[in-house]
């Protein structure tokens, strides 16, 4: 029998080299897919977010441990699918249009996969009509708008306004962040929620889901 | 006299504002690249650099923050660095006429190197292409600017420094409780000392969350180097009015600020993103220059 609290420290530490040979031994000897992920990896996702908030993990830290996490959930994730498990939720992310800046949506990006989240990443320059068709073709339920530039802020406003249009605004959550987004926007521009930084934006994307 | 020198004869030294919203107010849209009106709409360039240079401002930098070819990659226009760089130094220097020195700008790649979005090899070619380019058109020391990243900001500036010019390096502290980390986690203490050990001649800050918070940041580069200390720092975070992003911090209340920098240890003095022209005018007014 693995040692599966190895699992955890492994994505705590963001060593995915360990994350990914305990997960294959695990799976080997018929530990439940659904076991790993709910008791060792998404708590050492939320460690790693605790320990973000502590000021303690920064960026690299939250890149190296999910990076772990996404090695693992490669795994897992087919077995998941093939025993009917749901994702805990669909996003669909992008940099908002006019915006080439990628590097605060990757960051959420990769977060969100860590904590579960099936992501569709639209990209950088994302117009309002190809958010969306994500919705209304794919069936995303959340919607995750990224801008970095104070003149592409208003390009949120038009998203959120396009998902309205198309009849769609009832169906999903849409979040929002950046670095000169605030809640004070958010709420300005009838957004569901805002979240500070890619780590908080794990739990908002839950709370989004779940409501 | 080297220009360094020359330049702390008389300290502070006021440098520059933002120019991208300059640039908006002279007909950029959203998403258009600032760096190709080098060779577009030089005019429109170089009254915005000459707008600086009649405010006071002793050092003006160039429209070339995002002109290294990974980020110009971005709108499909790598093939054509460096002569947007060439260009944009050449602009500066023209809007300068004498008056003052032009330390061209090189702001950061727009990709991370540890998500593997960009690598060490890619970054440095970029780097040295712009570097050399902004050196051709006549810059006379080069700002590597706006940096989040250590690893990014010490290959631009090894990339700066191998063209022989002065190299201000100078990073963004926007992060944690304090805002006093950059994103990836650096304290001023240890950007500081590892910009200082790869050959910055000065190093510093910019844009971040508020001149405000960049008082004790500027201190604590000051505490952490003997190089001079360059502040570039924003008028507050933007608020949205009737849908449009405003920053309601006046000129005069930044210029507020501006004594307790220099108490701080700041050697050169301007603004980033929410700043203009009226902004160093307001500045030079209390440095008395």
């Amino acid at each position: 029998m693995p040692e599966l609290w190895k699992l955890h420290d492994a994505i705590l530490n963001g060593d995915a080299k360990t994350a990914v040979a305990v997960t294959q031994e695990a799976l080997a000897e018929n530990v439940s897919p659904l076991e790993l992920v709910q008791k060792y990896m998404v708590p050492a996702m939320d460690q790693v977010g605790q320990r973000f908030e502590c000021e303690e993990y920064f960026v690299p830290e939250l890149l190296l441990a999910a990076r772990a996490m996404k090695g693992s959930l490669a795994l897992i994730r087919p077995l998941l699918v093939a025993s009917g498990a749901e994702p805990v939720g669909r996003v669909a992310i992008g940099t908002v249009k006019g915006d080439l800046h990628d590097i605060g949506k990757n960051l959420v990006s990769a977060m969100l996969e860590g904590g579960g989240f099936e992501v569709i990443d639209l990209g950088a320059d994302v117009s309002p009509e190809k958010f969306v068709n994500a919705v209304k073709e794919r069936g995303a339920k959340i919607v995750a708008l990224s801008a970095l530039l104070t003149v592409t802020m208003g390009s949120m406003k038009n998203t959120i306004q396009a998902l309205k249009d198309a009849g769609l605004r009832e169906g999903v959550k849409v979040m929002v962040g950046g670095a000169p987004v605030t809640e004070q926007f958010a709420q300005e521009i009838g957004a569901d929620g805002y979240s500070e930084n890619a780590s908080s934006a794990v739990a908002l994307a839950r709370k989004l889901a779940a409501a | 006299m080297s220009l360094l020198e020359e330049l702390l004869a008389a300290t502070p030294v006021l440098t520059d504002g933002a120019w991208g919203t300059q640039l908006q107010a002279r007909g950029l849209t959203p998403g258009e690249c600032p760096d190709q009106w080098n060779l577009s709409r030089p005019a429109e360039v170089e009254q915005v650099a000459r707008a600086y240079v009649e405010a006071g401002s002793r050092v003006i930098l160039s429209n070339t923050f995002g002109s290294n070819r990974v980020a110009l990659a971005g709108h499909g226009l790598a093939g054509q660095a460096a002569e947007i760089n060439r260009a944009g130094a050449a602009i500066s220097r023209r809007a300068a006429a004498g008056r003052a020195k032009v330390f061209a700008s090189i702001g950061p790649s727009g990709k991370l190197l540890m998500s593997g979005e960009t690598t060490e090899e890619e970054l440095r070619a970029a780097f040295s292409e712009q570097a050399r380019a902004l050196a051709e058109g006549g810059a006379d020391a080069l700002v590597v600017e706006t940096m989040s990243d250590l690893a990014e900001a010490k290959i631009a500036l090894e990339a700066a420094k191998s063209t022989g010019l002065p190299v201000v390096a100078c990073m963004v502290f926007d992060t944690g409780r304090n805002k006093d980390r950059t994103m990836m986690g650096a304290t001023p203490e240890q950007a500081a000392g590892e910009l200082a050990a790869c050959g910055a001649d000065v190093v510093g800050a910019n844009c971040g969350v508020g001149i405000e918070s960049y008082i004790a940041i500027c201190r604590r580069l000051k505490a952490a180097t003997g190089r001079p200390i360059w502040i570039k720092a924003n008028a507050g975070l933007p608020e949205l009015v009737d849908g449009k992003t405003v920053w309601k911090m006046t000129p005069e209340a930044f210029a507020g600020f501006v004594p307790q920098l220099i108490q701080a240890g700041a050697s050169f003095i301007g603004g980033c993103c929410g700043t203009s022209p009226e902004f160093i005018r307001a500045v030079a007014g209390v440095i008395g220059c």
